[in-house]
C-alpha cells in the first residue's frame, strides 16, 4: 500500500516546485555472490567472491587451491628424468612448453648444451604448442563471450594439429615429448609433409576467425575498454605474456633472453596500447601468425644431426636401443630410478610459456632428487591481479577477465 | 651492469646487511639480513642504476639441519636492463616472521600467500596473510616442510561430509 | 536386435507395430537423452570438450547438452584430479542430481588418483560418489570416453525402473 503510494507521488513532479522531486531512497545492500568452483566458464576449478553493488563489481575474491595436488612436493620425492610427465599436466592446454620449460631449467642446472637440431624440433614444436594453446583460448573466450561459431572452427583445426602429436609422440594432450638433454624422437617424413600442409592451410582460418570477431559490435562492444590495466600496475603485478604486453611493455622471454633457436629466426612481438581485452586479443591472434613464420623458417633452416645431447651420465639412451642392448637398458633404469648426479646448486629459468613466464626454481643438493622445484606459474600471480582488474566493471565483465587473462587451474594450483 | 658490479654496489651500500653474493650458472644470488631485507628490496626498486621493476616469483626452501631454517628467496627482474637478481634472506624456526614486501611489488600479495600456506613462515604488513591453496582450515601443517609425510596426515581419507547427507 | 518387436502388416509388409515392455521403452529413452553436468576439473576436460566439438561428436549418442545446473543434468563425468578441498563441492552436486543419477569417473585421476599419490588428492572418486563406468586413460582420448558412454548405455538398458535397484556404493577403501 504505501508503495503505491510512494509510486504515485513519485511520479507526480511539479516543474515549479522542484522540491517535490526528492524520490524515496531505496534500500540497497551489497551482494556477496558466489561464484563457485563448478561453472560453465570452462575455466577449470576456480572460485570467486564477487561483492557487487548491483551489477558493478566492488571487490573479488579469488578462491584458489581446488586443484592443489602438491606437485611441488612429489617433486622432492622422484628424480629429475621422473617430474617430466608432472610437467604435462600443469597447463594441460599447452603441455610441451612445461616440458620445454622444465627440461631448460635442468639442462641450466646439468650446464649441458643441445644440439642444433633438437633445438630446431623443440622450437617448432614449441610453436605448433602455442598455436593450440592460442586457438584453445580463442575458442573458449569466445564461448563466453556467446560467439560459439568461433569454438567449434578453431576446435576442428585443433584437431589436426593433435592427430599430428599423436603420430609425432603417441598422445594427443599430455604428451611428454620433451627429454632432458633434447627430445626423444625424430620427425618421420609424413609428419614434416602434414606440417607444410598445415602451414599453408592455417593463415586462411586465422582470417576466418577474425572476420567472425573484428566485424561483430557485440564482440567489439565486450572487449574493447574492458578490464583495462596500466604498464605499471601491470609490471608490479608481475604480469608476463600477453597480459603485460598488451599494456605496451616489451617484455617477451624469446627476444629480452633469447634461447633454443628462437635467436636465428626472425619475428615480431605485437604489443598493445591500451592495456584491455581487445588489445590482448589481437596480440594473440597477431601472435598465430607470427608462430607460423617461425615454424615456416625453422623447417627451412634445420640440418641433420642428433636429437639427444651426448652425455650418457645424464641423457637417456634411444628407446629401440634400450630394448635390443643390455647396457641401454641398465643405463636407463638407472637414470629413472636412482637418477643423475646433480652438482649442488640453485638455478633459475624462464621460459615464454603462452600464458606468460613459466619459470623452474630448482635447489640440488648433490644427488638424483632435486632439493627443492618450485614452479613460477603466470596464471597463479595473474590471479594476483584479478581483483585489481575487474573493479568497477559489470558483473558478466568477470567471464571476459578470466578469459583474457587465459587461467588454467592445473598450472595456478600446482 | 655486470653482476659482479651489481653485488659490489649492494655490498657499498649496505655494508652491514650483506651476507655473501653467490654467481653460479650466470645467476646471481645475493643473502642479506632479515632486518635489512625490506631496505635492499626498497634499494633494488628505485635505484635508476638497479631498476628491478618486475617481481618474478617468491619462495622458500627448508633447511631443517641448520639454525636458521627457512630461507625466503625472491627473485626480481630489470626489463629494460635486461638483468636478474636473486634475494635471499634466512630465518629461524622459532621467529619466521619476514617483512612483507607487497608495498613495493603488487605481486608479492599471493606470492607470500603462497610461501606462508606451504611452509609457514609468516610476512609482516601483509594484507591479507592467509591459506591459499589448502583450505583456511586445514590443521595438519605446513606441508613443504621436509617434516612432513608426503601422503600427508590423513586428511586426503576422511570425509566428514558423508556422514551429514542421507545415504 | 531381440529388443524391440517389429509386427508386420499382413498385406504389404511394412512395419506397423512395436511391442515391447515399458521398462525397456523407459531405459531407451534414459540412455537416448542423458545430459551430462559440465564437470571439467583438469586435462581430462580438454578431452571432454573435444569430444563435444565438432569432430569426435557426443550429441550424436544424445549425450550432447551439456547442462551447468545440476538440477538439469542426469550424468556426471567427473573429468580430472579429485582433490580433497573438492571433494564436499562433488559431493553436494551428486546429491542435488535427481534420480536417476549416472557417474562416470574419467580418467586416471579420478578413477584411482593416478601419479599424485599426495597429501590432498584423493585416490578416486568412487570414495565418496557411486560410480557407474570407470573410463581409465591419461588423458582418455574422445573414443575411450566415448566406449564409456556407450558401455553406460547398454548398462541403463539392463536397470529395472519399477523395481528397487541394489545400492551400489562402494563400500570405502582403506589403503
Amino acid at each position: 500500500m504505501a508503495i503505491e503510494d510512494q509510486r504515485t507521488t513519485v511520479y507526480k513532479i511539479d516543474p515549479a516546485h522542484p522540491e517535490s522531486e526528492t524520490l524515496p531512497t531505496l534500500r540497497t545492500e551489497e551482494l556477496l555472490l558466489n561464484m563457485g568452483p563448478q561453472h560453465p566458464a570452462t575455466h577449470g576449478v576456480l572460485k570467486v567472491i564477487l561483492e557487487l553493488e548491483g551489477e558493478r563489481l566492488v571487490k573479488s575474491t579469488p578462491v584458489l587451491g581446488y586443484l592443489h595436488r602438491g606437485v611441488e612436493k612429489l617433486a622432492e620425492d622422484g628424480t629429475y628424468h621422473q617430474f617430466i610427465p608432472h610437467t604435462d599436466r600443469l597447463d594441460y592446454v599447452c603441455a610441451m612448453y612445461n616440458n620445454f620449460a622444465y627440461c631448460r631449467a635442468v639442462e641450466k642446472l646439468m650446464n649441458i648444451t643441445v644440439p642444433d637440431r633438437a633445438d630446431y624440433l623443440r622450437t617448432i614444436v614449441a610453436e605448433v604448442q602455442r598455436i593450440i594453446g592460442h586457438q584453445f583460448w580463442l575458442g573458449t573466450q569466445a564461448l563466453d563471450i556467446g560467439a560459439m561459431t568461433v569454438f567449434f572452427y578453431c576446435f576442428r583445426d585443433r584437431e589436426i594439429l593433435m592427430d599430428w602429436f599423436d603420430e609425432l609422440c603417441g598422445a594427443r594432450l599430455t604428451t611428454s615429448w620433451y627429454r632432458i638433454g633434447g627430445v626423444e624422437r625424430d620427425f618421420t617424413p609424413s609428419l614434416l609433409e602434414k606440417l607444410k600442409r598445415f602451414l599453408d592451410y592455417f593463415p586462411p582460418k586465422i582470417d576466418e576467425y577474425k572476420v567472425f570477431l573484428e566485424t561483430n559490435r557485440i564482440w567489439v562492444g565486450r572487449t574493447k575498454g574492458v578490464a583495462i590495466i596500466s604498464a605499471e600496475d601491470a609490471v608490479s603485478f608481475g604480469l608476463s605474456g600477453p597480459p603485460l604486453r598488451g599494456s605496451g611493455v616489451d617484455y617477451d622471454l624469446r627476444k629480452a633472453q633469447p634461447y633454443s633457436a628462437y635467436p636465428k629466426c626472425e619475428f615480431s612481438v605485437p604489443l598493445g596500447k591500451n592495456g584491455d581485452t581487445y588489445d590482448r586479443y589481437w596480440i594473440r591472434v597477431q601472435e598465430l601468425y607470427e608462430s607460423v613464420k617461425i615454424i615456416r623458417q625453422c623447417l627451412e633452416q634445420m640440418q641433420d644431426g642428433p636429437i639427444m645431447a651426448d652425455v650418457p651420465s645424464v641423457t637417456l639412451p634411444p628407446k629401440q636401443r634400450v630394448f635390443t642392448n643390455l647396457e641401454s637398458m641398465i643405463q636407463q633404469f638407472k637414470l629413472f630410478s636412482q637418477g643423475f648426479d646433480a652438482p649442488p646448486g640453485e638455478i633459475y629459468c624462464g621460459t615464454e610459456a603462452h600464458k606468460g613466464e613459466l619459470g623452474f626454481y630448482i635447489v640440488s643438493t648433490g644427488g638424483g632428487k632435486p632439493y627443492r622445484l618450485k614452479i613460477r606459474a603466470p596464471s597463479f600471480i595473474h590471479m594476483g591481479a584479478f581483483d585489481h582488474m575487474s573493479r568497477g566493471y559489470m558483473i558478466s565483465d568477470a567471464v571476459t577477465i578470466f578469459g583474457t587473462y587465459d587461467i588454467v587451474m592445473g598450472e595456478c594450483d600446482r | 651492469m655486470s653482476l659482479q658490479q651489481l653485488a659490489s654496489r649492494l655490498q657499498e651500500n649496505f655494508a652491514s646487511g650483506f651476507v655473501r653474493a653467490v654467481e653460479w650458472r650466470g645467476d646471481l644470488a645475493v643473502t642479506v639480513a632479515r632486518d635489512r631485507l625490506h631496505e635492499v628490496a626498497q634499494f633494488l626498486h628505485d635505484d635508476p642504476a638497479m631498476d628491478f621493476d618486475y617481481i618474478v616469483h617468491v619462495s622458500s626452501v627448508d633447511w631443517p639441519d641448520d639454525e636458521e631454517r627457512f630461507e625466503v628467496v625472491y627473485e626480481f627482474y630489470s626489463i629494460k636492463k635486461r638483468q636478474r637478481i636473486r634475494l635471499k634472506t634466512r630465518v629461524p624456526e622459532s621467529d619466521c616472521i619476514v617483512d612483507s614486501l607487497t608495498d613495493v611489488w603488487k605481486g608479492a600479495d599471493f606470492m607470500e600467500r603462497e610461501v606462508y600456506d606451504m611452509m609457514g613462515i609468516r610476512f609482516r604488513h601483509h594484507p591479507d596473510l592467509r591459506r591459499i591453496l589448502l583450505p583456511d582450515d586445514y590443521t595438519e601443517g605446513y606441508p613443504l616442510r621436509k617434516d612432513f609425510p608426503l601422503r600427508g596426515k590423513g586428511w586426503r581419507d576422511t570425509f566428514e561430509f558423508l556422514d551429514e547427507t542421507a545415504r | 536386435m531381440g529388443l524391440i518387436q517389429i509386427g508386420r502388416h499382413e498385406k504389404d509388409g511394412t512395419s506397423d507395430i512395436i511391442i515391447t515392455t515399458i521398462e525397456k521403452a523407459v531405459n531407451w529413452g534414459r540412455k537416448g537423452s542423458l545430459w551430462p553436468m559440465t564437470f571439467g576439473l583438469a586435462c581430462c576436460a580438454i578431452e571432454m570438450i573435444a569430444a563435444v566439438s565438432s569432430r569426435y561428436d557426443m550429441d550424436r549418442y544424445g549425450a550432447g547438452v551439456f547442462r551447468a545446473s545440476p538440477r538439469q543434468s542426469d550424468l556426471m563425468i567427473v573429468a580430472g584430479t579429485v582433490c580433497r578441498r573438492m571433494a564436499p563441492v562433488i559431493r553436494k552436486l551428486y546429491d542435488q542430481m535427481p534420480e536417476p543419477k549416472y557417474v562416470i569417473a574419467m580418467g586416471s585421476c579420478a578413477t584411482s588418483g593416478n601419479i599424485y599419490d599426495s597429501y590432498s588428492v584423493v585416490q578416486g572418486v568412487d570414495r565418496f560418489v557411486p560410480v557407474d563406468i570407470y573410463v581409465p586413460g591419461c588423458p582418455p582420448t574422445p573414443e575411450a570416453l566415448f566406449d564409456g558412454i556407450l558401455k553406460l548405455q547398454e548398462r541403463i538398458m539392463l536397470k529395472r525402473v519399477f523395481l528397487k535397484q541394489p545400492d551400489q556404493v562402494k563400500p570405502s577403501l582403506k589403503i
